[in-house]
């Protein structure tokens, strides 16, 4: 029994041994190496896939450590795509010129934020400064922006997401978020806190937005995909992947990179809740009056 | 295990043959058992390793935070601005402070709830009761705790949200019934005792002091819960909802070890009691409950260890703000706490983007780990001590 097993484990092990080598024999294929940031990750990740499955002969490999390790690893010439969710940064720049790496932006998709209420709030519309100021803490009743006599609940996501940092750098204008403001560690969550708070705010995707949630139009645009992909609404960001110079044209890179101009990497976008910058919408049928 | 030392049923032959070994098989025998040995006390000290291993690691990694940043920050700022590119602060009183609330809260309603239901279950209940009612409490223990989670934040908070009052009265009324009940009964019993004993109208004081007593505490309780009743609750993740769902959390723990505590008591101080002329509950109050105290103070401490260790309920449920309630005790608030923290800030903070966030998450383990560690001895302390009194 004892020497059964013993034999069984050693033979698994082997087989480990054997099929990680295996694994590293296969090493002819091509490789795509991207990292990058969180926000972005999802898209590369479904990218990736979808190319695999399309040319099996490239293997992508995506990690998500951040934009800035992205950039980081994209000047140190360890991968071949750096996914941002910002712009890079001077500084970047002047260290990717100087070990002549030539860093080349592709627009991939956009990233909207609608502020998010119950649907019983009356408030339909608030402005970029009136939403800083409740998340500051300046504003904590509803009343002061024309809704009921209920104090605000704000609810954002938590500081580890891009979703976070998209809203604080396009709403809070650097102010600190003040500290009675509850966290959640997913967009469904905000979404799950809002529909069920009737003196609740948040934000969240584009994706996340249904009919258990009312979207309040900002500086009086709602936030839809046209509004976001063409930046009249306020809370939208682009999302970049960064290569090394323009890649060769016809290579696997060049493929991957330009996967968003695709129907399909468009489809791919808009299922995992971003909105795609070219008119997807109009070559689809699915039109959406403002 | 392995001598050869046969007992007495088994004296053949064969056996006494073989405890005459030869030279090297006796050597072969001994080495065999030391590689036995060696092997147990291997596998024991591995355990105790990983514990010294994980306590090694996370301090080495904690270090670093208080020699980058300011300790003194860190201790008593309640400013929580851990990822702001420049300028971040890690002020992390408020953080201990939320984590501090949510466990006393959960205390509030494991342990009057824990000891009371241990006492009826061990001294009150027929036994037969106790047989089935143990393992159904203690398989309370056994749901995840993710699903308390998810029940906090998708049942109870927008219940409470909704019916926040009257929740509130109900949670009040669930709490207070069973001691204040308990308190009645016993107190009662006591002051019959000691006012009419021997007399008569024993029985009628009995029944007279009880319900004059129950009569009070009912009072005071009415208007405890209905000022309970006209509270309005705007954000249902708070403290108190992840105090009631630890508390029930901690509460298998909490019963289960006092009950274990007050059965070991044993028969013979019980009899010893009534024989001595005790009612049953002066033979509760006065002999039996001192003699478990230490065990309950065990128990007590166990469900403050749950409490504060727990970390997917207060992720999803107290709201993660990190702030202290004001006034502080007002657990309508939500609250942030170190477990969440940990687990909520884990994903961004690597340490090459931002030393200071990755060790700070360090130094919270390092507090925390101080903190049970802490919790831990104190309770051996008074179960140690308590058995020295005992024994003396």
């Amino acid at each position: 029994m004892k020497a059964k097993s013993l034999i069984a484990g050693a033979a698994f092990i082997a087989a480990m041994i054997v099929g990680a080598s295996a694994s590293l024999a296969q090493d002819k294929q091509e490789k795509i190496v991207v990292d990058g940031s969180t926000t972005v990750g999802p898209i590369a990740k479904a990218f990736a896939e979808y190319y695999m499955h399309k040319y099996p002969e490239v293997n992508v490999t995506v990690s998500e450590s951040g934009s800035g390790n992205g950039a980081k690893s994209l000047i140190n010439n360890v991968c071949h795509v750096a996914d941002m969710s910002r712009f890079m940064k001077d500084k970047e720049f002047k260290a990717a010129v100087d070990k002549n790496v030539t860093p080349v932006a592709h627009v991939v998709a956009m990233d909207g934020l609608p502020i998010l209420v119950h649907p019983s709030n009356p408030v339909k519309n608030l402005t970029v400064g009136q939403v800083r100021d409740i998340y500051t803490g300046k504003i904590t009743n509803w009343n002061e922006v024309g809704g009921p006599n209920k104090k605000i609940v704000k609810i954002s996501r938590d500081t580890n997401s891009g979703t976070y940092e998209t809203f604080e750098k396009l709403v809070m204008n650097k102010e600190k978020i003040s500290a009675d403001t509850e966290y959640v560690g997913s967009n469904g969550a905000i979404r799950q806190r809002v529909q069920s708070t009737p003196a609740a705010i948040g934000y969240a995707g584009l994706g996340f937005v249904d009919r258990t949630v009312k979207a309040l139009s900002i500086n009086g645009i709602m936030p839809t995909r046209q509004t976001v992909s063409s930046g009249r609404y306020p809370i939208a960001r682009p999302l970049f992947m960064f290569t090394n110079g323009y890649p060769k044209l016809g290579s696997h890179l060049h493929g991957f990179v330009t996967l968003y101009l695709q129907p399909e990497g468009q489809e791919i976008i808009e299922s995992i809740g971003f909105v795609p910058v070219t008119n997807y919408s109009a070559a689809s049928g699915a039109t959406r009056p403002e | 295990m392995t001598t050869t030392s046969p007992t007495i049923g088994q004296r053949s032959v064969a056996s006494r043959q073989s405890l005459k070994l030869s030279k090297r098989a006796s050597r072969m025998r001994r080495l065999a058992a030391l590689a036995g040995h060696a092997l147990l006390l291997t596998i024991t000290a591995s355990s105790a390793l990983a514990v010294m291993f994980i306590f090694f690691f996370i301090a080495r990694d904690a270090i670093p935070f208080f020699r980058l940043e300011d300790v003194r920050e860190f201790f008593t700022s309640t400013e929580w601005y851990p990822s702001r590119d420049t300028d971040p602060s890690f002020g992390a009183l408020s953080i201990f402070v939320g984590s501090g609330l949510v466990t006393l809260g959960a205390v509030v309603v494991a342990v009057p709830l824990g000891i009371s239901a241990a006492v009826c279950l061990s001294d009150i209940m027929p036994f037969g009761v106790r047989q089935y009612v143990k393992p159904v409490i203690e398989v309370l223990a056994a749901i995840p705790s993710v699903a308390f989670g998810f029940f906090a934040l998708v049942v109870f908070a927008p219940l409470m949200q909704e019916h926040g009052g009257r929740i509130l009265a109900i949670a009040w009324w669930c709490m207070a019934l069973p001691p204040a009940g308990v308190g009645t009964f016993v107190l009662s019993d006591i002051l019959a005792a000691r006012f009419a004993r021997g007399a008569p109208g024993e029985a009628g004081a009995r029944v007279g002091f009880s319900s004059v007593l129950g009569a009070a505490a009912l009072a005071v309780m009415s208007w405890i819960g209905w000022r309970c009743a006209g509270i309005e609750v705007t954000s249902g993740t708070n403290a108190l909802n992840v105090s009631i769902v630890l508390g029930f959390m901690a509460l298998p723990t909490v019963i289960s070890v006092s009950e274990d505590a007050l059965q070991a008591i044993g028969r013979e101080l019980r009899e010893g009691a009534y024989a001595l002329g005790a009612t049953r509950a002066e033979t509760l109050t006065r002999v039996v409950i001192p003699a478990a105290s230490s065990g309950l103070c065990a128990a007590v401490i166990l469900g403050v260890m749950r409490a504060i260790g727990e970390t997917m309920v207060v992720w999803m449920a107290s709201g993660n703000a990190a702030q202290i309630p004001k006034p502080w005790y007002n657990l309508l608030e939500p609250v942030r706490t170190l477990t969440a923290t940990i687990a909520g800030d884990m994903g961004e903070a690597d340490h090459v983007t931002g030393s200071g966030r990755y060790h700070v998450l360090f130094a919270m383990a390092l507090s925390l780990l101080t903190i049970s560690f802490v919790c831990n001895l104190i309770s051996e302390r008074v179960v140690a001590r308590a058995a020295a009194k005992r024994g003396g």
